[in-house]
């Protein structure tokens, strides 16, 4: 027998101000607040708690650095960072781990000074660093719980719907980002979601990347961030013959392994190799009359390119990577949005890379057991970011990486990598300018290749190639002390990174 | 094996990254550059980027040739101290006007040679003409030397010295063009074009490409590797090609069985001019590695 609530008797009393805000409501009854300082204190936000933060706004974000400052004027402490990634224009954040204002970090990368000053142990607790599906993941599943989100958005109206552009109200597109793909998850789940934005559009703000459901506050401030850092016009194809040299290899891979046929669906990560590896799939899928399903993760000016010429059906967005990418975002049809859950989340057998035929990925180094790394340069220090690198290294069916065999003087194919970030298991294909090399364990891989003629090289040749040029590089060294936790995106902890020595 | 020429990737030779990466591009040769491409404060620089490169790094299979300065100024004389010792490249002599030029530089790398015990005449050379007396002397400057393997028009300079300009069609260069080819073609050596310098005009260099391979060239020297894809295509004998050289070689030998000089195949007569073009289609199908798979096919 069902349970029968007991209800509490209905009372028109509870209505409030039906007929008194009849003319007044759409002005008094919205989610604005005057300022930060008070929208923060009306979240119930306390020390030790949690705050979040996106990436959109890449090297041009001023939200987490003026966010801080204004919580340090307020005197918190012991606030625990969850940013989607952070940036070199967060150096400011220095000194406020410095002045105990934030005590722990979880992010999906880091770079420059404020990378440089953790890798050098400025913090007492390491860094956890998350894929983008591993960071929804974790929000999802409760073990990263947000108590104030605190998202930066170029459009909002009056009651919560934000996005990244602006469909009808052009002033608010002077600061687009596109996508706000990785802050829905923090809107979402946030226990109180407060949005700042520099532009105030008219109800109903659609399309919105986060719905008016999921924001407590609002708050108008003048600066959200730097245009000019947050994208610029389009990325351009690279010019350097390296990196085309590499991207043409990672096309000849694409266009022999079997996957490349009407309906197939892609990933280009970001960085110069991967992203030109579009401009040379062009060709062949118009000669064959192909046409991608979909594009995926990142999207870029390139892809638009693609989309717009019909070669690729749809795009799905978490991250608009340049203008117009955010400017087809909010023009075309079939260029969706999507949250890092759609995207990527290890908790949803829907996720978009569940549905990805082929991704091209950057590193910054690869070992012989095809193991990837993508956070912390030759030198130790923290450099990068995990992105969705692991994501769509697990769920695309061919993972390609493409790296220089050596930048300047340092070799990027090595015997061990410095740190694994990717599982060498995830990654199928590499793609070098000293030739291409399949992970032995994909024996049908290198058969496809084989009946291709596609001409294969085993990865220790290439370290080797790269050791009778640089010579034997000296080993890093290494302090006791942690200063980040590398998780994969099932939660595990899959490396270590440590204090550098001076 | 017949040597192909088709690409030659100029190199600048102070540019470290690029000398030590250079061999990662399809290209048949390098032409590391100590010559225009190098300031005179970074020659130095460069024949010690270049000397150390060459002992290293492994180019595989990549003819390597060293653009050295003019001998007139004693540069060129220090160029080669540095590079023959190695006895890994091949030496173009810039600007050469006549067949001296050759020679003087012939008797100092046999200088250096017998210096270092090495097999006097293991060094070969090339000559790149840009001059009008160099156009006129090219017949006597490809027969100058059994070190030869090949001239190259150098059109910057030669259509400074012409009073003119380089232009789309290249009408200033069809004499210079027609001239270094019949010198190459009469010493049995390689003619190679002048390089295309706007990277992005690739129309009018598939153009200019399809012209001179029209005209008889091996190859052409190119500045950035973009351009190498579209030389390999034009000068890549077609699928078609080859299958008709094979057909060419077999009827021929059936018809030597019988006696026959002359035969007929698709109702077209083929002799020996026409065998001689399907070998040597069939020749550079081996080397670009087409022939092994077309053959395969062709003979199910």
């Amino acid at each position: 027998m069902n349970k029968i609530k007991n209800f509490e008797a209905f009372n028109p009393d509870n209505i409030e101000n039906k007929i008194e805000s009849y003319i007044t409501h759409r002005i008094e009854n919205n989610k604005i607040v005057g300022s930060l300082e008070e929208a923060i204190k009306k979240s119930g936000l306390k020390d030790g708690m949690t705050i979040s933060f996106h990436h959109h706004f890449r090297n041009g974000d001023h939200i987490i650095n003026n966010v801080l400052k204004t919580l340090d004027r307020m005197g918190y402490k012991d606030l625990y960072l969850a940013s989607s990634s952070l940036n070199v224009c967060h150096e400011p954040l220095i000194e406020y781990i410095k002045s105990g204002v934030i005590t722990q970090i979880d992010t999906s990368g880091l770079r420059g000074p404020l990378a440089d000053a953790i890798s050098h142990g400025i913090m007492e607790n390491p860094v956890i660093f998350r894929s983008h599906g591993g960071r929804a993941a974790a929000i999802e599943s409760g073990e990263l719980k947000i108590d104030v989100a605190f998202l930066g958005a170029p459009s909002c109206d009056p009651l919560g719907n934000a996005n990244g552009y602006s469909r009808d109200d052009e002033r608010a597109n002077d600061v687009i980002c596109g996508s706000l793909g990785y802050a829905k998850i923090d809107a979402e789940f946030a226990k109180k979601t407060i949005i700042l934005t520099n532009h105030i559009v008219s109800y109903p703000n659609i399309p919105f990347g986060i719905p008016e459901s999921q924001v407590d506050y609002i708050v108008e401030v003048s600066d959200i961030g730097d245009p000019g850092g947050i994208m610029s016009g389009a990325t351009r194809f690279t010019t350097n013959p390296k990196e085309l040299l590499i991207a043409l290899s990672a096309s000849k891979v694409i266009t022999n392994s079997g996957l490349f046929r009407d309906g197939f669906s892609i990933q280009f990560g970001s960085g110069g190799a991967s992203l030109a590896v579009a401009q040379f799939l062009r060709q062949p899928m118009i000669d064959r009359n192909y046409r991608a399903r979909f594009a995926l993760g990142g999207i870029s000016g390139s892809i638009v390119d693609l989309h717009e010429e019909g070669l690729i059906e749809k795009l799905l967005d978490v991250q608009s990577f340049d203008l117009k990418a955010a400017n087809s975002l909010k023009n075309n049809r079939f260029h969706q949005q999507i949250s890092s859950t759609y995207y990527a989340s290890p908790m949803n057998l829907g996720a978009a890379v569940n549905q990805l035929d082929i991704v091209v990925l950057s590193a910054l180094e690869v070992d012989v057991n095809f193991n990837v790394n993508v956070l912390t340069g030759a030198d130790g220090i923290i450099r990068g970011a995990i992105g969705g690198h692991q994501d769509t290294a697990a769920g695309a069916r061919l993972a390609i990486v493409v790296v220089p065999l050596l930048r300047g003087r340092i070799p990027c194919v090595v015997e061990k990598v410095n740190t694994v970030v990717t599982p060498g298991k995830c990654v199928d294909v590499l793609v070098t300018d000293y030739g291409i090399a399949v992970n032995p364990a994909r024996k049908k891989i290198i058969k496809t290749m084989k009946e291709n003629h596609i001409k294969l090289i085993d990865i220790k040749e290439l370290q080797n190639i790269a050791i009778t040029m640089t010579g034997k590089p000296k080993a890093i060294e290494y302090k006791e002390k942690v200063v980040g936790v590398v998780t994969y995106r099932d939660g595990s902890k899959i490396d270590e990174i440590h204090q550098v020595v001076d | 094996m017949t040597k192909l020429r088709r690409t030659m990737l100029f190199v600048p030779g102070n540019n470290t990254s690029m000398v030590v990466n250079a061999g990662i591009y399809p290209v048949d040769s390098l032409m590391f550059d100590l010559e225009d491409s190098v300031s005179l404060d970074q020659k130095d620089n460069a024949r010690f980027v270049l000397h150390e490169a060459l002992k290293t790094i492994n180019y595989q299979n990549k003819e390597l040739i060293v653009r050295i300065n003019s001998l007139s100024n004693g540069m060129g004389q220090t160029d080669l101290d540095y590079l023959i010792p190695l006895g890994k490249v091949a030496i173009r002599l810039p600007k050469t006007d006549s067949s001296q030029d050759i020679i003087d530089c012939e008797s100092y790398i046999e200088k250096i040679e017998k210096r270092c015990g090495m097999k006097v005449g293991t060094t070969k050379m090339m000559a790149a003409i840009e001059s009008a007396n160099g156009v006129l002397n090219a017949y006597s400057i490809a027969h100058a030397s059994k070190r030869l393997i090949g001239i190259a028009l150098g059109a910057e300079d030669l259509v400074t010295d012409l009073h003119t300009r380089r232009s789309p069609g290249g009408l200033e260069l069809s004499f210079a063009r027609s001239m270094i080819l019949m010198a190459a073609r009469s010493a049995g050596i390689s003619a190679i074009d002048t390089v295309f310098s706007d990277l992005n005009d690739m129309e009018g260099f598939r153009s200019e490409v399809e012209m001179i391979k029209q005209l008889g060239f091996d190859g052409k020297s190119i500045i950035n590797p973009r351009q190498i894809e579209t030389i390999v295509e034009i000068f890549s004998p077609t699928e078609k090609e080859i299958i008709a050289a094979l057909e060419i070689v077999d009827v021929m030998k059936e018809a030597a069985k019988m006696g026959k000089g002359v035969v007929s195949l698709h109702g077209k007569m083929v002799d020996k001019p026409i065998i001689e073009r399907a070998k040597r289609v069939l020749e550079t199908a081996k080397v670009t590695g087409q022939l092994a798979r077309i053959e395969d096919e062709y003979y199910e």
